[in-house]
């Protein structure tokens, strides 16, 4: 219960603090438009030059793409801690985490958070319903609930990573660009994963596994049933992974020495 | 002149001190490279060529455009956000050089370090593990070497001007970011300029975005060749000097309106 009203009077603040600088607001909800913009150029752009991607259409891959961007909507808002390591290891930031009385990890997140990314929320929903009207794609009232799930599997997914990367942080404070370039790798789930070759497709299934926030739950709803299988794994890979990155963080607490001035 | 050099020199040591993280760097630039030479594959599948480009040709553009960005990417702009906000900025402009100057020196040194630390064995690694042509004509790399020199003179630019808007909107988070994926899908580096539709590529000619990455890798995997690489270098150079003026103008007012918040 704490943590909740914790939860709230942050976002309180946080709305506070974003309407201080409101130019930027909104140059920031245009960027990140922008940002699904290109994406989304980069698909159309391709398939004015072929037909299928191995045997998906461009509508599925702008479908795929829609799902996708729901689950890192959620966890762009919530898990911004790219720069982890240099915000608060290497300035001691942490010290002063670990003198409230809140989960640490709870802590980073709450102050953290970036409520404008929820935008991509909507921005995921147009898409897919988009590309689902061209496709004929029908939901029954379960798959409603389905997509709720694997939307949540995926941004656990995301956010397991995530968390796993900063924890590197308390072992070794050196710099590491590591997590920019971590959301490059991100897209790559976000394509039918048969067209890698096996080495790519075992990480982005089982090491980082990135498939399960584009194109495996998002077979489900395209009605590929050969995919079936990995599709309904999402909320479990999520859960597994999201749970495994808080027990390492706090085994990583226990070995943070603290740093700064 | 020689506190702009030990500016590099000091920015270079500074980077040198973490360089084990980039070699967890190159592998991570390596998948990026796969995943997209996997997917080109796929977009070719079994097409001889796309607009003139061959396959071969492709995955060499992706290799060469990703580890020529580890050259020309900085993150002054971020940097100079930063000094603003934190009130800094004050103390760099009574200090005895030109604050731009200074920044555009210590990205130049970062590049430097990241060009002979991360883009040469990356590229090294990278040809071993996929097909890769480079060219065994000197004046291509030649060119392609000035090329360079070019794309990082007219990103730094972007993004001074990027920083030096701070001074008018505070915070400008949001501005760095939207520059950045601009840069990326604009200049080239995730697909080639003449891919795009024709209403776009005239669009496209008229902004500087391709002098960043789009016409040092075209140089290198030689899709532009003879009179046409000259055009293109002089398209460069057209830029750096066109980017001189509103950096100039912008400076000079920031100047003239410097906020200070604490510091």
């Amino acid at each position: 219960m704490f943590y909740v009203s914790m939860f709230f009077q942050y976002i309180g603040q946080y709305i506070k603090t974003r309407f201080q600088y409101r130019a930027d607001l909104v140059v920031e909800i245009l960027s990140d438009l922008l940002f699904q913009a290109v994406n989304l150029v980069f698909i159309l752009v391709v398939f004015g030059h072929t037909q299928f991607l191995s045997g998906w259409s461009r509508e599925e891959i702008i479908f795929i793409y829609g799902f996708f961007l729901i689950p890192f909507a959620l966890f762009s808002s919530f898990f911004n801690i790219w720069d982890f390591n240099e915000r608060y290891i290497v300035k001691g930031e942490m010290d002063r985490i670990l003198t409230r009385p809140i989960h640490s990890l709870f802590q980073v997140v709450l102050e953290r958070m970036e409520l404008e990314s929820l935008f991509g929320v909507f921005t995921g929903a147009a898409i897919m319903i988009y590309a689902g009207n061209l496709l004929d794609l029908t939901f029954a009232w379960y798959d409603y609930i389905l997509l709720i799930i694997f939307v949540l599997g995926g941004a656990l997914v995301y956010a397991g990573i995530f968390v796993l990367l900063a924890s590197i942080g308390f072992w070794s404070d050196a710099r590491t660009s590591i997590m920019p370039m971590m959301y490059n790798i991100g897209n790559y789930g976000r394509y039918p994963v048969d067209i890698y070759n096996n080495v790519i497709r075992f990480v982005l299934t089982w090491i980082l596994p990135f498939a399960f926030v584009g194109v495996y739950p998002s077979a489900y709803f395209l009605g590929r049933s050969e995919w079936y299988g990995y599709a309904f794994m999402t909320p479990f890979i999520g859960v597994a992974f999201f749970v495994l990155s808080v027990f390492v963080w706090n085994v990583g607490v226990t070995k943070y020495r603290g740093a700064g001035n | 002149m020689d506190k702009y050099i030990e500016m590099i020199r000091i920015r270079f040591l500074m980077m040198l001190a973490y360089r084990t993280n980039y070699y967890s760097g190159i592998l991570i630039y390596s998948i990026n490279i796969g995943a997209y030479y996997f997917l080109w594959q796929a977009i070719y599948s079994g097409k001889e060529d796309i607009q003139g480009i061959s396959t071969i040709q492709m995955t060499t553009y992706v290799a060469v455009a990703w580890m020529a960005r580890a050259f020309y990417f900085n993150n002054i702009d971020r940097e100079i956000a930063q000094e603003i906000k934190e009130g800094k900025v004050a103390v760099e402009l009574i200090r005895p050089y030109n604050y731009l100057g200074m920044k555009t020196m210590q990205g130049l040194g970062e590049g430097i370090f990241r060009l002979a630390f991360f883009s040469v064995p990356g590229m090294v690694i990278v040809a071993l593990v996929f097909p890769l042509e480079f060219s065994a004509n000197f004046s291509t790399w030649g060119l392609f070497g000035i090329s360079i020199i070019f794309s990082f003179i007219v990103n730094t630019q972007i993004n001074l001007l990027t920083g030096i808007m701070t001074f008018f909107l505070f915070n400008n988070d949001g501005l760095i970011r939207a520059k950045r994926v601009v840069i990326d899908l604009f200049s080239g580096l995730l697909l080639p300029i003449s891919f795009y539709p024709l209403w776009a590529q005239d669009i496209m000619s008229f902004l500087p975005f391709q002098a960043i990455s789009y016409i040092p890798s075209m140089i290198f995997t030689e899709g532009i060749t003879g009179n046409a690489v000259f055009q293109a270098l002089f398209m460069q150079v057209v830029w750096v000097f066109i980017l001189i003026i509103p950096i100039q103008l912008l400076w000079n007012l920031a100047k003239k309106q410097l906020v200070v918040q604490g510091g």
